[in-house]
């Protein structure tokens, strides 16, 4: 039981720090892989309104998740909406390019060591239930990790925003002649990826650790869990980062021999029987 | 005819004159270091040591005033880069030293430079045992993995541990160190009641502690690589209740280094490792660098990198001051063989066999020490050799 608890766990947090990612490529099809880079953010700036002005770690949340929402709002309206039209190629040279400036960048100011961060004892510790032991924290992330998937998913197929930007998506010109500000709602979109980002960031710290190499060690997860989920959905990416997170946990446990490549074979195994991932639209469109 | 025989007065003139200048030539140092990517805290902590020798002992070797360069071989990882940069600094800026190195594949992949261009080659991090027979010309002032790893499956043994889970990251350093362990510890009567070998690049140790949980041996041995892996694998032991469950955790001293104690936070408290550099050693050396390197660089710890490029540095200038500031690599292996003298870290000598380093290794807790965590030593091994080369 432990097992499969650690496993969602596990997987959730995959979800989180990966969710932002299916916002900006799954939704806006924009290949962000600088996304990493808005993780670290709100990694560096958590730990900053921690260790420094000694903000309880709940209240920083929110502050990290706005800042990491204005530097993507910056970010889009500087650079990245000059590339929305260009090619996959053109915006992955771009992120990527991105990210080696943010690498340096954080290096420069904080150094090439580990950030520490205490959690609060509230947030710390396990508890026993019959047959479970559940790691606060990681119960935590469970609980914020849901919370995310249900409100986005809400608010992609049931609002008008959410209507406004698959339109907006799929086809810009008729969007903007039906009079959607499709600038706009790019903007924001992209604002609340990069938030998540930030906020993913902020929460993964405590189990991934932060340096300035953070947002190259971790594409990898943060890429598989798109390619499996399939792009244009949140549901996806909530069910591939649960299937992983399951799988790499069990695997690790029962077969520790092979534990590590547990992963990469379920997402070639779905990429086979769904190249378009788990949920994903068909290549039409 | 008049002509030839005044041009050959004057080539004997200059070449008379630029001898004796030979000698106050400055000596040229290269240093081979990853300073940027993953290993970046590797190439910034050993040159902080490098640099804090020549500010606080002199830069002057003997005789000859000292010129850094410092090459960035990142990722530190790639042999091929290091070889390339170590030859540039030969050909191109015909260097007297080749130095530094973070790494084991950067060492190895230089080793042949050094023993073709008939340079020296202080090794300051490396840890590989087999790292100094790649060339003759190779001294190695850092440390080798089985020298730190064997004195805690003594000590385990020794201290009523009788049932060790070893976990290792999946590369080479930690085949070694596993192996090194289960060699020492098995010979001494111990039992290894499991294995486990985790993905170098980890991020959740929970199955691998919830195995451990289950298995309930009397301690853990982990080697894992400083950083975010160490620190996660370290805050879930805890976490998960596992020192509460009296199961003990052991490990080589590169772990609780320095440079990520705090970030480890309160997780490492209690946990012992064996190495031969602490900040918290004591004595009047240490005290005096470790004072001189927070004066230099306030936002840094002093590590066991630093320390090992800071004794590279000194055995530099020793040897020079032996030779006269001769730097031709026979002469300078032969003056550094043997060759003993009292570190910060405690007494070290250079092993005239091997030209490996031969320390004092020492079995350390990790406990708050005046609001900082510190490796606190309570027990030592004298002169240890690399057991790796028995």
């Amino acid at each position: 039981m432990t097992v499969v608890f650690d496993g969602i766990a596990s997987g959730l947090l995959l979800f989180l720090i990966s969710v932002g990612l299916s916002v900006t490529l799954g939704l806006m099809n924009f290949v962000n892989l600088a996304h990493g880079s808005f993780a670290m953010l709100g990694g560096y700036i958590c730990v900053i309104l921690l260790n420094r002005h000694g903000m309880p770690f709940l209240a920083a949340l929110p502050i990290v998740t706005l800042a990491s929402a204005l530097a993507g709002v910056v970010l889009e309206r500087t650079l990245y909406r000059r590339l929305y039209g260009a090619s996959h190629l053109d915006q992955v040279l771009f992120s990527i390019g991105l990210v080696f400036m943010s690498i340096s960048t954080a290096h420069y100011f904080f150094g090439a060591q580990q950030q520490p961060l205490q959690l609060p004892p509230m947030l710390s510790g396990q508890f026993n239930l019959p047959g479970v032991d559940i790691g606060v924290y990681r119960l935590f992330l469970i609980v914020v990790g849901l919370s995310i998937a249900v409100a986005l998913q809400w608010m992609i197929t049931s609002t008008r925003f959410g209507a406004q930007l698959r339109a907006a998506v799929d086809n810009p010109r008729a969007a903007r002649g039906l009079g959607i500000d499709v600038d706009r709602v790019f903007v924001l979109t992209f604002a609340l990826g990069s938030a998540l980002a930030g906020l993913g960031g902020a929460l993964g710290v405590e189990m991934l650790g932060l340096d300035p190499e953070f947002p190259v060690k971790y594409i990898v997860y943060f890429l598989i869990v798109v390619a499996v989920g399939g792009s244009g959905n949140i549901k996806g990416s909530l069910y591939a980062s649960l299937i992983i997170g399951i799988c790499d946990v069990a695997g690790k446990y029962y077969v520790p021999q092979i534990g590590a490549f547990v992963i990469y074979a379920v997402m070639v195994v779905t990429l086979i029987f769904r190249p378009q991932g788990l949920f994903g639209r068909s290549a039409a469109k | 005819m008049r002509h030839l025989k005044k041009s050959i007065v004057a080539a004997a003139f200059t070449l008379a004159a630029s001898l004796p200048a030979l000698a106050a030539d400055p000596i040229k140092i290269g240093l081979v270091l990853p300073m940027t990517g993953p290993f970046a805290a590797y190439g910034k902590q050993i040159e902080h040591g490098v640099k804090l020798y020549l500010a606080t002992k002199g830069d002057t070797f003997g005789g000859r005033k000292v010129e850094l360069i410092v090459k960035d071989d990142a990722p530190g990882t790639a042999g091929d880069v290091s070889k390339r940069l170590a030859q540039e600094l030969v050909i191109k800026d015909k260097v007297d030293i080749l130095a530094g190195f973070g790494l084991t594949p950067s060492a190895f992949a230089v080793a042949p430079v050094a023993t073709e261009a008939k340079k020296p080659m202080v090794v300051m991090n490396a840890a590989t045992s087999a790292v100094t027979t790649k060339s003759n010309y190779l001294v190695r002032t850092s440390m080798t993995l089985p020298q730190i790893t064997a004195p805690i499956a003594t000590w385990a043994s020794k201290n009523g541990i009788k049932k060790v889970f070893t976990l290792v990251a999946d590369y080479g350093p930690g085949h070694d160190a596993e192996g090194q362990f289960k060699k020492t510890f098995t010979a001494a009567g111990g039992e290894i009641v499991g294995e486990v070998r985790a993905p170098v690049k980890n991020p959740d140790f929970a199955p691998f502690l919830q195995k451990i949980k289950d298995t309930k041996p009397d301690a853990v041995f982990i080697f894992l690589p400083p950083g975010a892996e160490t620190i996660a694998f370290m805050k879930g032991f805890t976490e998960r209740g596992l020192t509460a469950a009296g199961i003990r955790l052991i490990a080589t001293g590169d772990l609780p280094d320095e440079d990520i104690l705090e970030a480890i936070g309160d997780a490492a408290l209690g946990l012992i490792t064996s190495f031969h550099y602490s900040e918290a050693h004591k004595s009047p050396e240490n005290k005096a660098y470790t004072e001189a390197y927070y004066k230099a660089y306030p936002k840094d710890r002093p590590n066991f990198m630093s320390m090992g490029g800071y004794d590279g540095m000194h055995l530099i200038a020793e040897v020079l001051k032996k030779t006269g500031g001769n730097a031709d690599a026979e002469k300078f292996v032969e003056a550094a063989k043997g060759m003993k003298w009292t570190s910060p870290r405690g007494p070290i000598s250079i092993d005239p066999v091997t030209r490996d380093i031969v320390q004092t290794i020492y079995i350390r807790k990790v406990e708050r020490v005046a609001g900082k965590l510190q490796n606190v030593e309570f027990d030592q091994v004298n002169e240890f050799k690399d057991p790796g080369k028995q």
